[in-house]
């Protein structure tokens, strides 16, 4: 097991402020919660402590990055993609500010707090707001990569981190880069797609279904939900069907953009996996994951039915 | 930043100069109001109360107080501005134009299919920083250009025009305590107090007092002027106060200049009629300000 994301994230950001005085870190009572006391230590001119305020620290944030500063907002992704989401539309994708939104201890990292602290809607609202940039990235290298690019790409960003240690998905041969969706393997049967901290548990699904069920299965990894690179999602068509995983709301997440994109230009069978429309269960991450079927024996189980339901339609077809 | 408060014993002599700056002031202004009331009478839409109530602090702060061109803006030498109070945009629009921004024929295209001057203030039209008209953001974005400022220790300063029915929401009340918090005394909020908003007087809808008392609370130093008084306005506009972010009550008259909207909740966005319209350009060019 690694570190988690947000620790990966702090320390690229670190390196990534020491060069450029003008990136700024901008927390909302959040710097443990970011992994940013280090670079509170390190760079304390480039911390900006805003205090539970979430629209001020966006809106505030957006003023800085008019001002030629880089502003990375770190603040836990519950709030900041509910409570400042119209600062977030206005004055950061309307008015075209260059501030990267970082939302922290995002999905159900904060498992047993409750609905409260879950994000599970943000990336259905952040998709929808035009001039975007969403990314969710899966293991310590991806974070590191995306956080580098995201910093020197010109535009407002929206980048949900997790607050576990997370094992690597991808080794150093394979980079990541911003719109560009990676395929962790190929394979003509089945497509499984996912993001983010469930990635882990597709790989192993993915496993499990060849050993099982003999198919071959291609599994794709989003990381950056908009632009979506709808190529790569267009290809799953090859295959019978498409599977979508997500730490997210069944509604408007990673599952409905690829639903959207395959049942428009290449209709296939799509299914998704994810947190269905409820408030979720109490729990660790993991344990949610389980009780949802989103950790690799749920989805191999969930996918395992789906693959015979889909058998047998085909032998009545 | 505080370099340019004139010093006291200058500001007696320098009375007259205010008062033949005065009478410049004035001549733009209601060159402004005029514009206004085109550009409504035009495009059939706009808020012309707020437009009007403003239009004196805005003069003010655009041709007395700002170091503010298309030149300040590109080298980031000026001041910085954000109309928080975005749907008084008509008057920000038209000083625009006269600043040099766009062409002044460009105004005659506000409101229409696909003209770039919308109903509220965004980037697209040169010399807007930021969007504007969800009411409340703007004293956010305001304090983040006085920080960058701070941080990289340029003497600018920060201009920030609100209403007083925004003070009802609450990220204005974040972004007071972080001006001060941040000890930003290069900010200036100014208040367009016209007393009134959509619904009726501020006092019934939710009533905004005691506003200097409020913000003095969060740590500002307050002022309250006459807003249609350029003298008051620009001494009270052109003054800092240490650290101290620094709010400016300017107690004005909704629909100010022309008799028949004046105070009238009714004109915060209703259209002039055909005489209407004439009547108030009447009284425009012949008003004795
Ligand atoms: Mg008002």
């Amino acid at each position: 097991m690694a570190e988690p994301n947000r620790k990966a994230f702090s320390d690229t950001l670190l390196a990534l402020a020491e060069a450029n005085p003008d990136i700024l870190a901008l927390t909302s009572d959040s710097r443990g919660s970011a992994s940013l006391n280090q670079f509170a230590s390190a760079l304390p001119r480039q911390l900006i402590e805003a205090g539970i305020a979430e629209q001020n620290i966006v809106g505030m944030a957006a003023g800085l990055a008019k001002s030629g500063k880089v502003p990375f907002v770190c603040s836990p992704a519950a709030f900041l993609s509910m409570r400042s989401i119209e600062q977030i539309k206005v004055d950061c994708a309307y008015s075209g500010a260059n501030v990267k939104l970082i939302g922290i201890s995002g999905g159900v990292s904060y498992g047993a707090l409750g609905a409260t602290h879950h994000s599970l809607q943000d990336l259905a609202v952040m998709r929808s707001i035009p001039g975007l940039t969403v990314v969710v990235p899966s293991d310590n290298q991806q974070t590191a990569e995306l956080t580098s690019q995201i910093a020197y790409m010109e535009g407002p960003v929206y980048m949900r981190l997790g607050r576990q240690a997370v094992p690597s998905v991808h080794g150093p041969h394979m980079p990541s880069q911003l719109g560009r969706g990676l395929m962790l393997q190929d394979g003509q049967d089945l497509t499984l797609i996912g993001a983010g901290e469930v990635m882990p548990g597709v790989l192993e699904a993915a496993h499990m279904l060849e050993d099982g069920l003999g198919a071959a299965v291609r599994v794709v990894e989003i990381h950056t939900i908009k632009p979506l690179d709808e190529e790569i999602i267009m290809a799953a068509a090859e295959t019978r069907a498409v599977v979508v995983v997500e730490e997210h709301s069944v509604h408007g997440g990673l599952g409905s953009a690829c639903a959207s994109v395959l049942s428009q230009f290449c209709p296939v069978p799509v299914c998704i996996l994810g947190i269905p429309d409820e408030p979720p269960v109490t729990g660790s991450q993991s344990e949610i994951f389980r009780h949802y079927g989103l950790d690799a024996e749920g989805i191999h189980s969930r996918i395992a039915a789906f693959w015979q339901q889909l058998q047998r339609q085909r032998r009545r077809g | 930043m505080d370099d340019r408060k004139p010093p006291n014993s200058q500001r007696a002599a320098s009375k007259t100069a205010h008062t033949s700056d005065s009478l410049r002031l004035r001549a733009k202004a209601r060159q402004i109001r005029l514009d206004i009331l085109d550009m409504i009478y035009t495009a059939k839409g706009g808020h012309i109360g707020g437009a009007f109530s403003s239009a004196d602090i805005l003069t003010a702060l655009f041709y007395a107080v700002m170091r503010f061109s298309p030149e300040t803006l590109a080298t980031g030498e000026g001041d910085r501005f954000v109309l928080s109070k975005g749907h008084a945009c008509e008057g920000y629009y038209a000083i625009l134009a006269d600043r040099g921004f766009f062409p002044r024929t460009e105004l005659a295209s506000f409101l229409q299919y696909k003209s770039r001057l919308m109903g509220h203030p965004h980037p697209k039209i040169p010399g807007v920083e930021v969007a504007t008209g969800s009411l409340g953001h703007g004293l956010s974005v305001a304090v983040g250009m006085a920080l960058a400022a701070k941080l990289d220790g340029r003497r600018e300063r920060v201009f920030c025009l609100a209403g007083d029915g925004e003070l009802a929401e609450g990220s204005i009340w974040e972004a007071a305590s972080a001006a001060s918090h941040y000890r930003l005394g290069n900010l200036t909020c100014i208040i367009d107090r016209n007393g009134l908003q959509i619904s009726g007087p501020t006092e019934e809808i939710m009533d905004p007092e005691p506003i200097e008392q409020r913000f003095a609370a969060f740590g500002w130093h307050t002022t309250d002027v006459d807003g249609h008084c350029f003298e008051e306005l620009t001494a009270a506009l052109h003054r800092t106060h240490g650290e101290q972010p620094a709010l400016v009550t300017a107690h004005t008259v909704k629909g100010r200049g022309v008799s028949f909207m004046e105070n009238q909740a009714g004109w915060h966005h209703r259209l002039p009629t055909v005489e209407e319209y004439h009547q108030a350009k009447a009284e425009l060019k012949g008003h004795p300000c």
